[in-house]
């Protein structure tokens, strides 16, 4: 990877780094919606869930102002191999958060609707402990891009499946109290949604691994399997 | 990446990514090598440990080995002083023109396999093979129709119908022949730069050249003249092979197909164009298309 202060243009310099630290920014506040969504599911804090709601359009101003950077970087600089392969990841790395916050909104809405339920006894400890994975898999996701560091990248691209073994747990779970008292079935149903606005966070957040080693490596990973990746990646 | 809606499932260790499995894929390793990059299509030239002296004394060139694909644009970028010109000139011996300067190594051309460096051979007969476009438009003190002509005169082409048709080829073949069919006896400076720079393409394509060497051939016009050369030149290179040399990196970009980048007189990296600007895989490349010091 190559230095992004190392232009003769120092404004291009000041350019890259932006769009670069934008992210973060962005990165920050989408991980600050999952948490409070969480909270305010195993809460039951409406009025917190509607704060994520409400602030899910900042997140969408993020992405919309990023993007155009990178629009006026493409038109201007015409950026070429390292600078080029960091505008298109974080072009692609902002959808991603965008579409992660989508998922917290959803996390929020569901925490709502569910606020004026009945509580179960665990408190939602299977969707709490799976919130908590993701959310722990999106920062890791955000810090391996801040360093643009790869061995970090596929490793946090492995939780996701474990991740997807968690979600099909929650399923399996949901499914038996539906079978065994249908006047669950409404609840259950809402877990479900959340779990599964849930596991697509870790989908979005490996997609982002991905873009990291795009822009390091150069090689294009995505729709290949995890062992390709560190075959090809990291020579393991 | 996983789609939606298919993430309902039973066991996620055992399911494969798409794709992956499906077309037997494996990531196609990156070979900037020339052999790799021209694999596909025939060679039309080839420098063989090409090294260059200007006096005899000051080294321009050290040991460039450079294949040219047939029918292919072939790109020279590099920062001033890094020999490119020079290389480029190699091609029509044009560095024979003063004293004292020095080839060694070989320029092999196909399919005759000959060495256009070699002692034997007629610096006059390489031009008529391989022609070159310069800088700035110089066309002769002539008429447009004399300036087409000259080279086919010289190569003892005679007969009026003959010449006529060799020249309206030539002005079609350079994209000009619209604009100036009417008024093939106004002198060429006359018309525009663009124009003229046309007009110079299509003088060296009048003596049906294997191989058109361009040497910044943009650099004095204007974006809309720049645009009409550079869609001649994609127009051009399904007959001929074209070497070009630019310091307009995006040009390179656009028009050709492989692109060599040179410094201090070595070839430091040669591969395909989509990979140079994308990924190239030296550092020293890198540098210089991203506007780094180096």
């Amino acid at each position: 990877m190559e230095p992004l202060h190392t232009h003769i243009s120092r404004q291009y310099n000041t350019e890259l780094e932006d769009i670069r630290s934008k992210v973060l920014l962005m990165g920050g506040a989408v991980e600050q919606q999952i948490e409070q969504a969480l909270i305010a599911l195993t809460t039951g804090d409406t009025a917190l869930g509607e704060a994520v709601i409400m602030n899910d359009t900042k997140i969408n101003q993020l992405d919309v102002e990023i993007d155009e950077e990178c629009q006026h970087i493409i038109a201007r600089r015409q950026p070429t191999a390292s600078d080029l392969r960091l505008v298109m990841a974080v072009i692609k790395t902002i959808t991603d958060l965008e579409r992660i916050g989508d998922e917290a909104e959803k996390i929020a809405r569901m925490a709502v609707k569910l606020a004026s339920e009945e509580r179960p006894k665990n408190n939602y400890a299977e969707v709490q402990n799976l919130g908590n994975h993701v959310r722990e898999m999106v920062h890791d996701a955000l810090d391996a891009f801040a360093r643009m560091d790869i061995e970090a990248a596929v490793n946090t691209a492995h939780e996701d499946r474990k991740i997807d073994q968690k979600y099909d747990g929650v399923m399996r779970q949901m499914i038996t109290f539906m079978m065994e008292d249908p006047r669950t079935i409404t609840r259950a149903l809402n877990v479900i949604w959340t779990a599964r606005a849930i596991e697509r966070i870790g989908d979005h957040a490996r997609n982002i691994c991905e873009y990291i080693i795009y822009f390091v490596k150069g090689k294009d990973v995505r729709h290949t399997t995890l062992e390709q990746i560190e075959k090809e990646i990291l020579g393991r | 990446m996983v789609a939606e809606g298919e993430s309902m499932k039973s066991d996620t260790s055992t399911v494969a990514r798409p794709v992956a499995s499906a077309y037997n894929f494996s990531m196609p390793s990156i070979d900037t090598s020339a052999a790799a990059a021209i694999k596909t299509s025939s060679l039309k030239a080839q420098a063989r440990d090409l090294n260059f002296f200007y006096g005899g004394t000051v080294q321009a060139l050290k040991h460039i080995n450079l294949d040219l694909a047939e029918r292919r644009v072939t790109a020279l970028i590099g920062p001033s002083g890094c020999g490119k010109s020079t290389f480029l000139r190699c091609f029509n011996r044009m560095h024979d023109l003063y004293p004292n300067n020095r080839y060694e190594g070989e320029i092999l051309i196909h399919p005759d396999n000959v060495n256009i460096l070699g002692r034997g051979v007629d610096p006059i007969e390489v031009r008529m093979r391989i022609s070159m476009v310069f800088q700035k438009p110089n066309p002769f003190p002539k008429s447009i129709y004399e300036n087409v002509a000259y080279g086919l005169r010289v190569r003892g082409v005679k007969g009026r119908g003959r010449l006529d048709d060799k020249v309206e080829e030539a002005l079609r073949g350079a994209a000009l022949w619209e604009e100036v069919k009417d008024r093939l006896q106004d002198l060429a400076f006359n018309l525009s730069g663009g124009q003229q720079q046309r007009l110079c393409i299509a003088r060296a394509l009048a003596t049906d050249p294997e191989i058109l060497l361009f040497d910044e051939p943009t650099s004095a016009l204007d974006p809309i003249a720049t645009a009409s050369i550079e869609e001649l030149i994609h127009e051009l290179n399904k007959k001929v092979t074209i070497l070009i040399v630019t310091h307009n990196m995006q040009q390179a970009a656009r028009v050709s197909n492989y692109t060599a980048f040179m410094h201090l007189g070595e070839l430091v990296e040669f591969g395909d164009t989509n990979i140079i600007f994308t990924n190239p895989s030296k550092k020293q490349t890198e540098d210089y298309i991203t506007g780094r010091y180096g």
